[in-house]
């Protein structure tokens, strides 16, 4: 496989939010604004391609039995690393996100693909595959959060053309957050998804 | 893919995992432990710059009343006592909402802020944004001044639509007050005599 498809893949065929439907909690949860879910995508896109690529690595010596806590494991230890990091250096955006970037440690995007790709594929192969569905998870959370923040806060990125009046608040809200992504999964999968 | 499972494989990976990654993140702990510790004195010095006048030194310290604790931050210019800025915490609508509150000796609030809520956006949330709510707290005298919203008959003017939270946060704001009360000592708070307090624009 190129990887170049590994890419394209995790961008639209393997989608994780609009086509396999993983990850639903930061994704509902984050994407009040576009800037919230590019910040969240990234921050996954992060942890996914380092777990990727130590799973990859260490997948032929851990014992089936202790495979899965072996990877809770590493892939704790990634999204803790996260943790500092955004503590130190964007404290602003830690703090919005906030209880989200500890759960990563429990998305099934992370330990689905390493589950089902990393631990049977090169370390190469499985950096790729965590960029491909990374970006495919951040591309998804970035147009949700646009999407809501236009119709909910008038704004695109921040940048507010409604002047001070209120948008169609219902959007900012979970029941706009489940509305826009079920029209935004059947446009996807319509327009882009060609099986 | 995996290798066969054994008692001792299964230890020796497991252990080996836990020794390593406990080892980077001591590391990385290491490493961050500054930059994160900066990050947070300089948001904590921000927020009471945003509550006080100037000031050159604050001390942390902390106060009881009624069975509740409030930390709050004294600020001092050289020698002269600039003012307090008080942590306030209630509950609001939709969960703890904490402010910090800055009020001078005198006993008048000088600004208020908040520190993290989860009200509703557009609703509760404006709390922390619509500049009409936030301003009338700007030099608000507590001696003068009903600290309860409108609809209770005080001199607060609600968000509109989000009556509970403006009601948390002006409880928020009378607990500090209650508080900078209970340090007390060397201030003339509340006499309201000696106050001459800021001209602020009536919303009526």
């Amino acid at each position: 496989m190129s990887k170049f498809k590994l890419i394209t893949d995790g961008l639209v065929k393997n989608n994780p939010t609009f086509v396999l439907l993983l990850g639903m909690c930061p994704t509902l949860a984050t994407t009040t604004s576009a800037i919230n879910g590019l910040s969240m995508g990234l921050a996954t896109l992060f942890v996914l391609v380092l777990s990727n690529m130590a799973i990859s690595l260490i997948a032929p010596v851990v014992p089936d039995k202790v495979h899965i806590p072996v990877y809770i494991v590493v892939i704790a230890t990634f999204v803790t690393l996260l943790q500092f990091l955004m503590q130190a250096y964007t404290p602003s955006m830690y703090e919005t996100l906030g209880l989200f970037i500890p759960l990563i440690v429990v998305n099934c995007i992370v330990l689905g693909r390493a589950e089902a790709f990393a631990n049977k594929h090169g370390v190469l192969e499985s950096a790729f595959d965590g960029i491909g569905v990374g970006l495919g998870f951040t591309l998804a959370l970035t147009v949700l959060g646009l999407v809501r923040e236009i119709l909910g806060s008038g704004s695109v990125f921040g940048w507010s053309f409604i002047g001070g009046r209120d948008g169609m608040l219902a959007f900012v809200m979970a029941p706009g957050a489940f509305l826009c992504l079920g029209y935004l999964m059947v446009l996807f999968n319509k327009f882009l998804k060609k099986d | 893919m995996a290798a066969k499972s054994n008692l001792v494989n299964m230890v020796l990976v497991l252990g080996t995992t836990c020794l390593l990654c406990s080892g980077i993140l001591a590391g990385a702990y290491a490493l961050t432990k500054e930059p994160i510790d900066a990050a947070a004195a300089e948001k904590t010095a921000r927020s009471i710059g945003e509550v006080l006048p100037h000031f050159t030194e604050t001390s942390y310290e902390s106060v009881e009343v009624d069975g509740k604790t409030y930390n709050y931050y004294k600020a001092v210019d050289g020698d002269r006592l600039v003012g307090y800025a008080v942590e306030s915490t209630v509950v609001g609508f939709g969960g703890p909402l904490s402010l910090i509150v800055g009020i001078t000796p005198d006993g008048v609030v000088y600004n208020t802020s908040v520190l993290s809520h989860s009200e509703t956006p557009g609703l509760g949330a404006k709390c922390s944004t619509d500049e009409k709510f936030i301003g009338q707290w700007k030099g608000f005298n507590p001696a003068e001044k009903k600290l309860s919203v409108r609809k209770d008959g005080g001199d607060v003017d609600a968000i509109t639509a989000s009556t509970i939270t403006s009601r948390a946060y002006t409880l928020a704001v009378e607990n500090a007050v209650a508080a900078v009360k209970a340090i007390g000592g060397d201030v003339n708070a509340h006499t309201g005599a000696s106050v001459k307090p800021m001209e602020e624009a009536s919303n009526e």
